[in-house]
């Protein structure tokens, strides 16, 4: 099988990921997208770990789902709180601590 | 003759270990009553009239020791504590009873605890009585370091200590702006005599390796003549300041503004005389010195000129006592700067005029007392009727400072114009025109104060003091009219082991063998007889003469030395303060505001970034994650 393939389909999914994050205002599709991205990343870690034979990139996806997990924990805990205090997960409403 | 470097002060025993309670009393005593606070308005006075007189109680028994002893054996070093040690200088704190010092703790405390005394009477209903009260304890006590004091550094301590109490008791009256001005005067006057005395304890340091007085005499003769008259003059530098000696006397006449008991102690009696106490005390500098010696003489001279010009011309009695104060103060210096021949003059008239000085002082302090504060003479006439103590014991001292014979100034004056006419003919005679003048504005103080028509303010009804007040004004008579005939025989040979020469004349007996003596009786009474003539024989005009000759005006003017020094020296601190000041306001704020406003300028470019859109700082990551990679891609190929 192509490795390039692989490659490919990361780059398609980390574009949907960014183009995602750039153009949507709900606070969990933003949040949606950067997990996008993050498995895109995940994709050519292992991927290229497989290529190579070596089990680094195996290990750096590890502690990229790890860091994902705490971040899904505090992000989402901070999406339910302002959703809470807002009626709304709209992120351009969330422009008061502009400087 | 014993000299100073012969006479080894013993080490003190027996009751001399307890001579640091000369100073602690009085220091304890202001310390107790400026904490206290309003505790002590009730009987805060009573103790600070105590502390001097338990000193001077003290000073007596010291005093009775040290005339028992042979005279070799007339100084006592009573080590306190070890203040300073560093390096190879050494500085203790130790007290020096010699016969100098203890002359002087006599006048301090004695003349001081009369004062204290009167001013029970004069401070009475003043609200700040117990302050009062404390700063002339301080006083007191930072005297008593000066005098005891065997090390130019702690007298140094002293002599700061003294300028401290002079400046809070001057402008003890602080709301007036007038009294607060004159203080700050007198303190920044003082400065600049300060600085003699400091340039002269390094020059000490330096040459000597230490500043004590026996160090200091035993050195002076080894180093160079440059050296030893630079500290010349540097201490009659320090002593012009202290004792308002030309050209550094403007203060003394401001110094006025304080209250009366103030100018008696502090400024005729003690504080002022200290400049004379530092030359005698350093006679083995100028024995070294000769240049220095006769610059000593030539201020005295100059200064009793000058005062008594100034005494001629005010109608202030304050004032007129004040000049006075600075004449005689310049006998003083004209006998220190005579050399040993002097210093026994020196001391002799120091000590007669603490006594008549205060005398007419605190006589002065009755008469403002008596006529609601009034200082203006012409507002006085014919009090001799009504305040009759005051009246007898003012004369007696205006007896003693015109020099009639038997009192007391008789014998020191004359003493110390035959020692000039001596040694420096020229100074001699202008000494004894002095004596003239002397008669001339006092007899005119006693004609326009207490004789001819009554010139009193309406409402003015003038009183006998009470007895508090005339009480040490008759102790203090009787010194002008006797302290003279006691001590004419004896000073002398009591102060040869400080360096004074003996005098040859020394009997309680006036002098007539020499043709001067009468030559200064005459022209004292031709002083006393133009004042007669001028002042006594026509009525005294209310309001001063307008059209009067240049010399009074002159002295009226303090003879335009303030005027001088405020637009000669002061002008230029001005000018050069308000340059910086328009510095100050137009450079360094202007580029100060400016460097604030860049930096508020770039905030408000930067702020702009931040908009508070999520997606906005999505793209800018975007960006800056395509720079990164273009980077890294180009460096790649490269």
């Amino acid at each position: 099988m192509n490795p390039d393939l692989y490659l490919v389909l990361a780059a398609i999914l980390f574009t949907v990921g960014l183009v995602g994050f750039i153009i949507r205002r709900n606070a969990l599709i933003l949040f949606m997208s950067t997990e996008l991205m993050l498995n895109a990343a995940n994709l050519v870690l292992v991927s290229s770990s497989w290529v190579q034979g070596k089990l680094d990139g195996q290990v750096a996806a590890f502690f990229v789902m790890v860091v994902a997990a705490a971040e899904v924990v505090v992000g989402l805990s901070l999406i339910v709180t302002i959703f809470r205090a807002r009626r709304s997960t709209s992120v351009d409403s969330e422009s008061l601590l502009k400087g | 003759m014993l000299t100073l470097e012969t006479l080894v002060p013993t080490v003190a025993s027996g009751s001399f270990v307890w001579a640091w309670l000369l100073i602690a009393l009085p220091l304890g005593s202001a310390a107790l009553l400026l904490v206290a606070g309003k505790a002590a308005n009730a009987w805060g006075h009573w103790l600070a009239v105590l502390a001097p007189l338990a000193s001077f109680a003290l000073a007596l028994v010291y005093f009775i020791d040290l005339l028992g002893r042979p005279t070799a054996e007339r100084s006592v070093r009573d080590q306190v504590y070890s203040w300073i040690t560093t390096g190879g200088w050494d500085f203790s704190l130790a007290l020096q009873l010699d016969p100098l010092s203890l002359l002087f703790l006599l006048l301090v405390t004695g003349v001081g605890s009369l004062i204290h005394i009167y001013s029970l009477g004069y401070m009475a209903h003043d609200p700040n009585r117990r302050r009062f009260f404390a700063y002339l304890n301080l006083f007191i006590a930072a005297m008593l370091i000066l005098v005891l004091a065997d090390d130019y550094l702690v007298l140094f301590v002293g002599w700061e200590g003294v300028g401290l109490a002079s400046y809070l008791l001057i402008s003890f009256w602080q709301e007036r702006p007038s009294a607060a001005a004159a203080g700050k005067k007198a303190f920044i006057v003082n400065r600049v005599g300060d600085l003699g005395l400091l340039l002269a304890i390094f020059t000490c340091l330096a040459m000597f390796g230490s500043t004590k007085f026996t160090v200091v005499n035993a050195g002076v003769g080894q180093v160079s003549s440059g050296w030893a008259a630079f500290l010349g003059f540097m201490l009659l530098l320090a002593a012009c300041g202290k004792s308002a000696q030309v050209p550094l006397q403007t203060w003394l006449l401001d110094a006025m503004e304080g209250p009366t008991p103030v100018s008696a102690l502090i400024h005729a009696a003690t504080m002022v005389t200290a400049g004379v106490y530092l030359v005698v005390r350093s006679g083995a500098v100028y024995a070294q010195a000769p240049s220095a010696q006769l610059a000593v003489a030539i201020v005295g001279t100059v200064t009793l000129l000058v005062g008594a010009w100034i005494g001629c011309a005010k109608d202030d009695i304050k004032k007129v006592l004040a000049g006075s104060t600075m004449s005689q103060i310049g006998y003083m210096m004209l006998a220190a700067g005579i050399g040993p021949a002097g210093y026994a003059f020196a001391i002799f008239h120091l000590l007669t005029h603490g006594f008549f000085k205060a005398n007419m002082f605190l006589g002065a302090g009755s008469i403002m007392h008596a006529t609601d504060g009034d200082v203006d003479m012409r507002h006085y006439g014919g009090l001799a009727k009504v305040m009759r103590i005051t009246f007898v014991t003012f004369a007696a001292g205006y007896l003693a400072i015109i020099g009639l014979p038997f009192f007391s100034g008789a014998y020191s004056k004359d003493h110390i114009i035959e020692a000039a006419w001596e040694q420096q003919p020229v100074l001699g005679a202008l000494a004894l025109l002095g004596a003239g003048v002397t008669a001339f504005y006092m007899t005119r103080l006693m004609l326009m104060t207490f004789f001819g028509h009554k010139r009193w303010r309406e409402g003015v009804k003038p009183h006998e003091s009470p007895a508090v007040m005339w009480g040490p004004l008759v102790l203090l008579a009787l010194g002008s009219a006797g302290l003279g005939m006691v001590l004419n025989g004896w000073i002398g040979r009591w102060l040869e082991p400080i360096g004074a020469e003996a005098p040859a004349h020394a009997s309680w007996l006036p002098d007539f063998s020499n043709w001067l003596s009468f030559a200064v009786l005459g022209v004292v009474a031709v002083g006393v007889v133009i004042a007669w003539l001028v002042f006594g024989r026509r009525p005294v005009p209310d309001q001063p003469p307008q059209q009067v000759s240049p010399l009074t005006t002159i002295g009226r003017h303090d003879l335009y030395v303030d005027q001088a020094y405020v637009s000669g020296i002061a002008g230029g601190t001005y000018a050069l303060g308000n340059g910086l000041a328009r510095f100050d306001d137009r450079g360094l704020d202007k580029a100060v505001d400016g460097l604030g406003l860049g930096a508020q300028g770039a905030g408000w470019l930067a702020r702009r970034w931040q908009n508070g859109y999520v997606r906005s700082y999505g793209l800018t990551m975007l960006i800056g994650l395509l720079a990164v990679g273009v980077v890294l891609i180009l460096t790649q190929l490269v």
